[in-house]
């Protein structure tokens, strides 16, 4: 057995069953062993993309997603996609071939030092150096990632390693890190204390981050919140965690979310974040967040505790095991006149919009469109007015809503809805990007049409970089600079050319019917719709 | 490193009113520095011996702009493990971010604070001084006669330098450069950083496998 054959073992003993790559000579070794393998691979088109529906898959498994990708430009082009799982916390196992070994460190054609360059966006990174190492380092790095805060690992691995005779493989049973052992229990003082203060508190309410995604703590979140008839807010990462419709769920917080959502958080007398980062665009004042109230900070990751603002109650540990905590403690509590309150201010704060009759209206649109999608269906958005629309108005009933939120990385949606749907190949997958963000990941299409992944795309095409414009449109007084998307292909003759089904939508005169052709079969179809290209989110 | 230190120090600048306070966004930044003053500390780190963890870890300081003045890296008894000595500044929150962020890295097996009450710190120096043929005698003497007071050494001695050593805290050590910068002319210079160690043996790490 040679040092390839042996990761593709390590592989199969984690459950990988997709692996997203592109080849290069670096890494064939291991594309070679792979083929002796049950593990599906799917050749994406640029490798950026690789990580992306890494995330996909593991945003719907839980599990790290793997991706493989050649030496030099192959590790450098996939770090964007490294870096947007790393803002968000997504586990992945990113593969790289390396140079000889021997050769490492004298600029030899397509060497790259991927591990230093990039140490900023990964949780750890290896670089393998003996053959004997790799199952060691595979436990380790499954382990990593998916455990505490979790994020992407890389690791390296030379050509002649992965050609090197590897004697006696054997996969740990367990991992043995001394210098990592993430805490995972919620201090019991601490949450005897948050139940005190919820007893105490007149206004409480719950904000829930992708943290509580990420540990799969929805069902316990939801049950402590109905059981006390405690209000929830979300961030962008942490839609889904309540269905939208949920009469306790007060919708997104930020500055691109509710009104009545910031107007909740900033007025509740106890503030439960979990799993959030209080970052700017969730919280653009987070002295707002500490003022006149208690705030509870719960993350499975200390160091995010106090970083943007200083908690009352600090709990370091993983939502799910906090919550089931919680579960178990008895109180008595009544938020019945602050619950009126914020179903006053839901009823009363919505925003209203003024569409364009001739074209498609965006909020409108996506309302309709997860009214018709399954239950369970899966929504990818992608980034840009796109997602801020998405945000806004998509309804989550028991999907999943995945979004790049953290890096803000246009292109995303396509290949995470790729991945979600290996992952899950009976759920309903839908893409919503715009016209650019279409165009940064278009050369998907032909990965999906040759490995057969029926995801749904739509494309909200309004000729702009609609996010920026609306931001020139308001900073610089309509000075519109490098946003106009003139050129772009006609979708229609782009989507026969990957003789992939076109359909078009130009105003809402027709949107049922166009919708259920759109939803009626489980394959691949792009649906463009007409947008204003005036539109604003704000 | 050196922008996040100038914020700082323009913040208390502010707090004083002795700078017009920028507004609105920035204010509050200078604000929430402003809850406390900028401090130095002494941070003792136990690290797995991995390629690359001395770059991790100075890596982690430049990318959030946290500050270093000094840093010191040795293998420890067990050649597992590396002892790191880092000496930063920055306010309680600045400080508070840097345990945490450092603790958080995979091959961190602990952090502490080397608190100067509790603990010994120590720095080493090389000063090579230049002695000129003619006055040689003179100069041995001066510099011999300097070097007893501060209880340094000459280990060194050529044709025309001398080469003392000193190991002693930081203030020490900056005493010791003073005096040899104006007494004599300092051709080299070479100063470790600070390196230290907890005392008793209350807080000893003990590494179990």
């Amino acid at each position: 057995m040679i040092g390839a054959d042996a990761i593709i073992k390590c592989l199969e003993a984690e459950g990988v069953s997709t692996v997203f790559g592109y080849p290069g000579v670096a890494i064939c070794p291991f594309f070679n062993s792979i083929l002796d393998s049950e593990i599906q691979t799917v050749l994406i088109r640029t490798e950026q993309n690789a990580a992306h529906a890494a995330s996909g898959v593991a945003r719907m498994t839980g599990r790290p997603g793997v991706c493989a990708v050649t030496s030099g430009p192959g590790a450098t082009n996939v770090i964007t996609g490294i870096a947007t799982a790393f803002a968000d916390s997504i586990p992945l196992i990113c593969i790289t071939g390396q140079v000889n070994s021997e050769l490492l460190g004298s600029d030899v054609f397509q060497e790259a030092d991927i591990t230093g360059t990039v140490e900023s966006f990964v949780k750890y990174s290896y670089l393998v150096k003996n053959v004997n190492d790799i199952p060691r380092v595979f436990k380790e790095a499954f382990y990593i990632a998916n455990t505490g805060r979790k994020g992407p690992v890389l690791i390296d691995i030379p050509i002649d390693i992965q050609n090197a005779v590897i004697k006696n493989f054997h996969y740990p049973e367990e991992v043995n890190l001394r210098t990592y052992k993430p805490t995972v229990k919620g201090h019991a003082v601490q949450i005897k204390k948050v139940i005190k203060e919820l007893e105490r508190a007149k206004r409480p309410i719950i904000c829930a981050g992708g943290g509580v995604l990420l540990s799969e703590a929805e069902e316990e979140l939801r049950g402590f919140a109905e059981e006390h008839g405690i209000p929830v807010v979300s961030t962008m990462m942490g839609i889904g965690v309540m269905p939208t419709e949920h009469p306790l769920y007060y919708g997104m917080v930020g500055n691109n979310g509710k009104a009545y959502a910031n107007r909740a958080m900033n007025e509740s007398d106890l503030l439960i974040m979990v799993g959030a980062r209080v970052a700017d665009r969730a919280v653009s004042q987070p002295d707002l967040i500490t003022r006149n109230k208690i705030l509870v900070h719960i993350d499975v990751d200390p160091a995010e505790i106090g970083k943007n603002a200083g908690p009352s109650i600090p709990l370091v540990g993983d939502a799910k095991h906090i919550f089931q905590d919680f579960q178990k403690e008895e109180f008595s509590c009544d938020y019945e006149e602050w619950i009126a309150t914020l179903n006053e201010y839901r009823s009363t704060m919505e925003k209203k919009r003024t569409p364009n009759p001739n074209y498609v209206d965006p909020a409108a649109f996506i309302t309709r469109l997860s009214e018709k999608m399954q239950e369970d269906g899966v929504y990818v958005a992608d980034v840009g007015q796109n997602q801020i629309w998405s945000c806004g108005y998509h309804i989550v009933k028991k999907g999943k809503f995945l979004t790049s939120g953290g890096m803000g990385t246009m292109g995303y949606s396509i290949p995470a809805a790729m991945g979600a749907k290996t992952a899950a190949m009976d759920k309903q997958v839908i893409a919503v990007c715009g016209d650019g963000s279409f165009q940064m990941s278009m050369m998907e299409l032909a990965t999906i049409r040759q490995h057969n992944i029926p995801v749904k795309i739509i494309v909200l095409k309004n000729n702009y970089l609609g996010m920026v414009r609306e931001y020139q449109h308001y900073t610089y007084k309509d000075h519109y600079s490098v946003v106009d998307l003139s050129g772009s292909p006609d979708l229609e003759k782009l989507s026969a050319a990957y003789d992939i089904p076109y359909l078009r939508l130009n105003n809402m005169e027709h949107v049922d019917e166009v919708l259920d052709a759109f939803l009626a079969e489980d394959n691949t179809m792009l649906l463009e719709c007409m947008i204003d290209p005036m539109d604003l989110v704000k | 490193m050196l922008n996040s230190l100038i914020d700082i120090m323009q913040a208390s600048c502010y707090i004083k009113n002795t700078v017009a306070a920028p507004e609105g966004e920035q204010l509050q930044k200078y604000e929430r520095y402003g809850r406390s003053f900028m401090q130095k500390r002494v941070f003792q780190l136990l690290v797995d011996n991995t390629s690359g963890v001395l770059s991790r870890i100075s890596g982690l300081f430049s990318r959030r702009g946290y500050n270093i003045e000094s840093i010191t890296a040795g293998v420890t008894a067990d050649p597992r493990f590396t002892r790191i000595t880092i000496v930063t500044s920055g306010d309680d929150d600045i400080l508070e971010q840097i345990e945490k962020q450092v603790g958080k890295l995979v091959d961190v097996r602990d952090i502490k604070e080397l608190d100067p009450e509790d603990s010994v710190y120590r720095e080493l120096v090389l000063v090579k001084v230049k002695v000129d043929p003619e006055k040689r005698l003179e100069i041995r003497q001066g510099v011999e006669f300097l070097a007893n007071n501060f209880r340094a050494k000459i280990i060194d001695v050529g044709a025309e330098n001398l080469i003392v050593e000193f190991t002693g805290n930081h203030s020490k050590v900056n005493a010791l450069i003073q005096r040899f910068n104006e007494e004599y002319e300092v051709l080299e210079l070479a100063r470790t950083g600070i390196t230290g160690l907890g005392r008793g043996i209350e807080n000893v790490t003990y590494i179990e496998d």
